[in-house]
């Protein structure tokens, strides 16, 4: 399966806790698949190219932010800060898109990465905590935009139409938001299997004390993966921005709470050390698909759907838990 | 140095290291040669671990210097030592038990290819080092799957890897069966020719004989001496462990000969004694201790470090339960299995580790000492608060505590002070046997006096004491009997006049005689 962390084991003996180990990591899969059989079955309009897209398109900013969020959880990690960091971006790239479509772009990521910065400094070194850190930047990064632009919401320039693109452009029949995202998912997995990065945010993720005895330049890494973590927020705010038309300082409030439930329900340990993108993304599609067959069943009231979708995900970490246990008693 | 011996491939000299007021290491040396196995022993407090830490780069020295092939060295992180040639493999051993083999092999250094992780390469290569080294072990097997031993071959193959001129095992053997433990010899063997040179910390003397050359031998932080282990008996070393002069031991040779053979059956009260315990043992720490402790007795329990004195306690206690085995108290059977099953029967427990496991800091001398006994005055869920001032105020009478007041924060204390707030939270709780690990460890001399006078007076009062001392003769002035353990095996049982320093020190050191299984049995 492609989205498995771990390295190919073609030729090596397929034991009990191997074929555990993969239903653990597709059980999101084989979820997503059911929800989709169901949707299929149930409503006329699931199955058709013009709903996918929407869910796709939908799904693509939220995407980018648990992208972000994976690496830092597979440290063991928490990044609550990243749906304000979104709207600081997608305020500050529509600020500057008067000056055109690369300031804005550029501004609005650089800043965001920079937040994520500050962020990792403090975590790796003067060693607070991730929560605290990422909970005093969520508050503080949010009253930072709705400061700057007076709680208003600002309004892209129609000159920056490299920036209007990125939200709304399409190649071919796919709109721009949905290859962006397929494109950092293909980035990140790389990133994760096959470079030293990726590899370091394992070795971080499951034992932090082994990884220093055994020389790894622990802090650095930490603070590159804040800083990772911040830019695709970033990113995802600027999309944001560009297909609303408008930076809004209140855009993206709780999203830190959905992209976690992505990670998670995709199959990535909270403790860190275990999972990979490839998971997150079936999680974000899952996620994406169960609120979409709400909306088609069309009866049941939002109230309803947000303690539907909050039992849906405690039962997927119940079940991924009891694996996860059998697996590691193998 | 005389041409005779081999030129030194690790030096260290003068090495010095305080930590706040402690002072861990004082002027310590040490000579490494190639391929030798070399033992470090001595007992808690000697100062091995900061050595190795100094030596492998975790810990800073504050003085002294350090050569390693001729050459001044200085390692600010374990990475800087890793890289000179310098590994170790801890005994809670340090790998990513998600990751695979070969990734923790090759962790730091992985082969690359156009910039990605060449996968293929870091397996096949890992293979290949395992095959070298003797070991049948799969490289894309993930290492929380394999079992200790195997984990701690993964460990040592990484250290050879990364060109290990010296291999520091800190008790390699400490979870490993004997089975594994002859694969662990095979290895360490294999790696002695190829001229690697080992440092062995371990506390069992027949290992320490079955694969090391030489042995140095620190205590309380000091250089005791070094020397070829072939030409010192475990009598010697024993001596050097503990400071005790051999020539004064000669004398009780002969004493000790003649009494070991007095059988402890005939001591035996006519009523049962008040515990009892038959071969408990559990793991591989603790391998069948049998003793018996009446009423009004205190019974010592002598052993070096590592033979299973703590774990002895710990398992009458149910904190750490005895898997195998049967402990009873007042002729019943008891065998705890939690604290609590123990403290209702009427069995308290004072920790060798006052600061971790005993005393809580920030709450006052009333909390403290009234704790274990809370539930006793606690009605419909409140504490009734008359009834502990009452207690408290008889404790820190009877017992002497120097306070300002009930309500003082324990932290306060001083640690004799600390230690008799301790012995009363489990006295008003009324037990029948009080279990003392090390009570007097780190007190000053005034208060440990005091003490142990009280628990002398406990003692006569009808509590029966079982008592863990590294002091010997705290033990020999102290108790009515000592038990001795070995390696996790109760060997001699002492009373009366064979009660000495000595009879202690051989019974410690002899290699099993069948004078061990009489009493283990």
């Amino acid at each position: 399966m492609s989205t498995t962390s771990l390295p190919s084991v073609a030729g090596s003996r397929f034991t009990g806790a191997r074929a555990l180990g993969l239903l653990l990591r597709s059980g999101a899969v084989v979820a997503l698949v059911a929800a989709c059989i169901f949707g299929a079955m149930r409503y006329y309009a699931f199955a058709t190219p013009e709903n996918v897209v929407n869910v796709l398109r939908q799904n693509s900013m939220l995407g980018l932010v648990a992208l972000g969020m994976t690496f830092v959880i597979l440290t063991g990690g928490i990044d609550l800060s990243v749906g304000s960091l979104l709207a600081v971006a997608g305020v500050v790239a529509a600020m500057l898109s008067t000056h055109g479509s690369l300031p804005a772009i550029a501004g609005g990521l650089g800043t965001a990465m920079l937040l994520g910065i500050v962020n990792g400094v403090l975590i790796a070194k003067v060693r607070i905590q991730p929560f605290i850190v990422t909970l005093a930047m969520l508050i503080a990064a949010r009253a930072l935009a709705l400061a700057a632009t007076a709680e208003q919401s600002v309004t892209v320039s129609p000159d920056a139409s490299a920036l209007s693109w990125l939200g709304r452009g399409e190649l071919g029949p796919v709109p721009l938001p949905v290859a962006l995202l397929v494109l950092a998912y293909l980035i990140g997995w790389t990133m994760l299997r096959y470079t030293r990065f990726g590899r370091y945010l394992y070795a971080i993720g499951d034992s932090e004390d082994a990884a220093r005895l055994m020389g790894l330049p622990v802090d650095r890494i930490v603070i590159a993966t804040y800083a990772l973590s911040g830019a695709l927020a970033g990113l995802g705010g600027i999309v944001l921005a560009a297909r609303l038309g408008a930076g809004q300082p209140v855009a993206g409030t709780g999203w830190e709470l959905d992209a976690i439930a992505a990670v998670v329900v995709g199959g990535t340990l909270l403790t860190g050390g275990q999972g990979g993108a490839g998971s997150t993304l079936v999680g974000v599609l899952l996620l994406g698909v169960i609120f979409n067959l709400f909306n088609l069943e069309g009866t049941i009231s939002p109230w309803w759907q947000w303690v539907l979708r909050g039992v849906f995900l405690l039962g997927v970490v119940i079940v991924q838990g009891r694996l996860q246990r059998r697996l590691t008693h193998e | 140095m005389t041409g005779a011996a081999p030129p030194a491939l690790l030096r260290m000299e003068g090495i010095t290291k305080t930590f706040g007021s402690a002072r861990a290491l004082d002027g310590v040396d040490l000579t490494l040669r190639r391929g030798e196995v070399h033992a470090l022993v001595g007992e808690n407090g000697a100062g091995k671990s900061t050595l190795v830490k100094i030596m492998t780069g975790a810990y800073h020295r504050d003085s002294g210097e350090m050569w390693l092939d001729g050459e001044r060295v200085d390692f600010d992180t374990p990475a800087q030592a890793q890289a000179a040639g310098v590994c170790a493999v801890h005994q809670e051993i340090h790998l990513l038990t998600h990751r695979t083999v070969a990734e923790n092999v090759y962790l730091g250094r992985e082969p690359r290819r156009w910039g990605f992780v060449d996968w293929r390469r870091m397996n096949h290569e890992t293979g290949a080092l395992l095959a070298g080294l003797g070991l049948d072990i799969d490289p894309r097997a993930v290492v929380g799957t394999l079992n200790t031993a195997r984990q701690q071959m993964v460990a040592i193959a990484r250290g050879v890897s990364l060109g290990a001129k010296v291999l520091v095992l800190d008790e390699p053997t400490s979870s490993l069966s004997p089975r594994e433990v002859t694969i662990l010899y095979d290895l360490v063997r294999r790696l002695k020719a190829q001229s690697t040179a080992i440092v062995y910390i371990s506390h069992r003397f027949d290992e320490l004989y079955a694969i090391c050359d030489r042995v140095t031998v620190l205590r309380d932080g000091r250089l005791v001496s070094s020397h070829d282990l072939a030409s010192l008996d475990r009598l010697d070393l024993v001596c050097l462990m503990l400071g005790k002069s051999r020539d004064a031991l000669r004398a009780g040779t002969t004493a000790f000969g003649e009494q070991r053979h007095a059988p402890a059956a005939s001591l035996t009260a006519p009523q049962p004694p008040l515990l009892r315990t038959e071969a408990i043992a559990r793991g591989s720490r603790l391998r069948g201790v049998s003793l018996e402790v009446a009423a009004g007795e205190i019974v010592g329990v002598a052993g070096l470090l590592g033979s299973g004195r703590t774990e002895t306690a710990r398992a009458i206690f149910g904190a750490a339960p005895s898997e195998q085995g049967a402990v009873y108290l007042g002729g019943r059977r008891l065998d705890p299995q939690s604290p609590d099953d123990a403290i209702a029967a009427g069995i308290g427990f004072v920790s060798e580790d006052r600061k971790a496991e005993g005393i809580i800091p920030e709450l006052s001398i009333r909390e403290n000492l009234t704790l274990a006994a809370l539930p006793m005055l606690t009605r419909f869920g409140i504490v009734s608060r008359s009834r502990q001032v009452e207690i408290v105020e008889r404790f820190m009478r009877r017992l002497g505590i120097k306070a300002a007041s009930a309500d003082q924060r324990i932290r306060e204390l001083s640690g004799g002070n600390q230690q008799k707030v301790l012995l009363a939270r489990w006295l008003c709780t009324e037990p029948r046997l009080l279990i003392l690990d090390e009570p007097t460890r780190g007190i000053d001399i005034g208060a440990k006096g005091e003490i142990q006078a009280l628990v002398n007076e406990l003692a006569a009062s009808g509590l029966g004491v079982l008592m863990i001392s590294s002091e010997l003769e705290e033990l020999v002035e102290g108790s009515t009997r000592v038990v001795v353990l070995r390696d996790g095996r109760s060997v001699a049982v002492l009373q009366g006049d064979e009660i000495s320093q000595q009879a202690i020190i051989h019974a410690m050191a002899s290699e099993r005689a069948p004078a061990a299984q009489d009493a283990a049995s």
